[in-house]
């Protein structure tokens, strides 16, 4: 059977530097993957390559049964791949109903009949975003959908965590790509967010997520299985309990902790 | 959708009457002194009073009442032009006004929405004047159509642009349309059949068969300026410029330029086209370029190469940036203070771009914003539901 996502041999080159070496993954539909590994081993990089922001040297990336190496980013989000990343990249000026349009993009009518001239076609699709986004930040907050129309200049870090998963989530995209939403923020707000995540995902039992992450703690909770890179390889793929225990990443990850 | 706490209509009107006050107090204001004084109060009245937070007010009022304030604008401005309608040189300053401003819309939408740099605003104005003034003379089309060509060539002649633009960022892509600049006025400088450094006279403007060059008469005494009619089409043009880009802004498509702005690249994970918004924002903007020039070279019937120089889309960016960046309302003092002052303080006139700076950068330090900052963007004022 095919998987939803299939990375098959994908590797990237920055000058001498393999980011990425020949790195095998894939993904059903519904599942998590962590994705977890020591700094620049590759997790971000594996991100950049399958959303098109980084061009491999080679391998393939393929999505629902089609190949999307190499697209642009913005025809791999039409497939319906979302992202957040890793330093938050919200427009920070714009409101957080705004931000989340950004996310909505591909769904908006751009045309110049409903934008210029009628006008009540966008007064309509407002009001149908504006319900459907309050309803989407009410998973993770009580209290932002009252501040919808506030600037995310005005958030909290936590918030505008929040505001960039939900910018993610808007259009329902069928991968879910998240670079490290725990960065910057307490063990609690990241506990928080990873429970509101899995309220989210009970709720959506196709969207297929993966998780880049530092923390085991956060890996251990909510993903049914990882994957670990080092230097641009993988190194280990299975259950947590499995690839805790394999000495390979004993000794590249966890370090010092191996030999306690 | 029910509009909780409707501001009074008072605050909105009271900004309107002083503002076509104010335009008028600088338009008919005699001597250097009252000048000075008008322009100086204005400009005062504008800094103290954001500061005081009657601009919240007043933006407040008007978003209550948007439809009637909007209305009443449109009614001042053709009151103010019926007020001046024996003024022969005052008008000619408000219609220059009206035309800077209709540029200043096509470089807020190019500059202040989609961030794409245009150094060469007076270039393409120029680009707009001399198709006005080529196809006038030489063709038989009518004169709506004419303005109408001038801006869609203009817009063309702007595409050459737009793979160096596309491939470029920051101060190169300004280098670039810099060049343009320099470009076109040689080109025109060299080229006989456009009339070279002597440039080309401009036929007068008709519209079904009425002549704009005539003096308006109604009986032996009473005769307007044959620029209140000039006036009162460029008030029109204006108007539905100025309509269009407010409603750009207050859409998906200005939702979608400020993204191209303020982060392409995080847009075009969600799937946005950045280089085609460029090219869309890039087109308007010379769009409405070229039909400010087109009414330009018709206005003074008569156009040169030295009317658009690097001076002169240097002009044009800072009456965008003293107005207050993406705000298109801010056009209208910006323009006021950097058209009508230099003409009117003759004594000045060779340190006017001496006295542009120090005002530019005096106006920046106090208000970064510029003289009317640009607010968060309300799709339909007054129901932010």
């Amino acid at each position: 059977m095919t998987h939803l996502l299939e990375v098959s041999g994908l590797s990237v080159r920055f000058g001498g530097v393999r980011a990425l070496d020949g790195l095998d993954l894939h993904l059903d539909e519904g599942e998590t993957l962590g994705l977890i590994g020591p700094n620049g081993s590759g997790k971000t990089t594996s991100f950049n390559t399958i959303t098109g922001f980084v061009l491999p040297a080679g391998g393939t990336v393929r999505f629902a049964g089609e190949d999307i190496t190499a697209q642009p980013p913005r025809h791999v989000a039409r497939r319906g791949i979302a992202r957040t990343f890793q330093r938050l990249r919200l427009l920070t000026e714009l409101s957080v109903f705004d931000n989340l349009m950004v996310g909505q993009h591909l769904t908006l009518d751009h045309g110049i009949w409903a934008n210029l001239l009628g006008r009540g076609r966008l007064r309509g699709a407002i009001a149908r975003q504006t319900d459907e986004m309050r309803t989407l930040l009410r998973h993770f907050s009580p209290t932002l959908p009252d501040r919808l129309h506030e600037p995310v200049s005005a958030l909290t870090m936590i918030d505008r965590r929040r505001v960039e998963v939900c910018r993610a989530l808007a259009r329902s995209p069928r991968l879910l790509l998240l670079d490290e939403p725990s960065a910057g923020m307490t063990p609690d707000e990241t506990a928080e967010l990873m429970r509101d995540l899995q309220n989210v995902k009970a709720a959506r039992p196709s969207l297929a997520v993966i998780l880049i992450e530092h923390d085991m703690a956060v890996i251990e909770r909510v993903s049914a299985r990882c994957v670990v890179l080092d230097y641009g390889r993988k190194i280990a793929d299975g259950s947590y309990a499995e690839v805790t225990r394999d000495p390979a990443v004993r000794r590249a990850y966890l370090g010092e902790e191996a030999d306690a | 959708m029910g509009a909780p706490d409707r501001a009074t209509i008072f605050p909105a009107l009271a900004a309107i009457l002083a503002g076509a006050g104010a335009t008028l107090a600088l338009l008919l204001a005699e001597t250097q002194w009252h000048v000075a004084v008008v322009a100086l109060a204005g400009v005062a009245a504008l800094l103290i009073g954001g500061r005081a937070g009657f601009g919240d007010a007043i933006h407040r009022s008007v978003a209550s009442h948007h439809r009637v304030t909007s209305a009443t604008s449109w009614l001042a401005g053709a009151v103010v032009v019926f007020l001046l309608r024996e003024h022969n040189f005052e008008l000619l300053m408000l219609c220059t006004v009206m035309l800077y401003v209709l540029a200043g819309l096509g470089l807020t939408v190019q500059f202040g929405f989609a961030g794409v740099v245009n150094f060469a605003a007076a270039a393409f104005m120029g680009v707009g004047a001399y198709t006005a003034a080529v196809l006038m003379t030489s063709t038989g089309l009518p004169h709506l159509v004419v303005v109408l060509a001038a801006g869609v060539v203009t817009a063309l002649i702007g595409s050459v642009l737009l793979l160096p633009l596309l491939r470029t960022r920051g101060h190169y892509a300004a280098l670039i349309t810099i060049a343009f600049g320099i470009l076109f006025r040689t080109f025109l400088e060299v080229n006989d059949t456009l009339g070279g450094p002597q440039g080309l006279k401009v036929p007068g403007l008709q519209i079904f068969g009425y002549a704009f060059n005539e003096a308006i008469e109604f009986d032996d005494e009473t005769e307007w300026s044959f620029y209140t009619a000039y006036a009162g089409v460029f008030l029109v043009v204006l108007g539905l410029a100025y309509t269009l880009v407010r409603r750009v802004e207050r859409s998906w498509m200005g939702l979608a330029l400020d993204a191209v702005r303020l982060d392409e690249t995080a847009a075009s994970a969600f799937g946005l086209n950045g280089a085609a918004w460029k090219i869309a924002a890039f087109s308007f903007g010379n769009f409405l370029a070229g039909i400010a020039g087109a009414l330009y070279a018709i206005l003074t019937a008569f156009i040169a190469p030295a009317s658009f120089t690097f001076g002169d889309s240097l002009l044009l960016l800072s009456i965008v940036i003293l107005g207050g960046l993406g705000n298109p309302l801010g056009l209208l003092p910006a323009a006021l203070v950097v058209v009508v002052l230099p003409e009117k303080l003759q004594v000045i006139q060779e340190y006017r771009f001496l006295l542009f700076a120090a005002l530019v950068i005096l106006i920046l330090l106090l208000r970064p914003g510029g003289l009317m900052p640009r607010r968060a963007r309300e799709y339909f004022p007054g129901r932010s539901s």
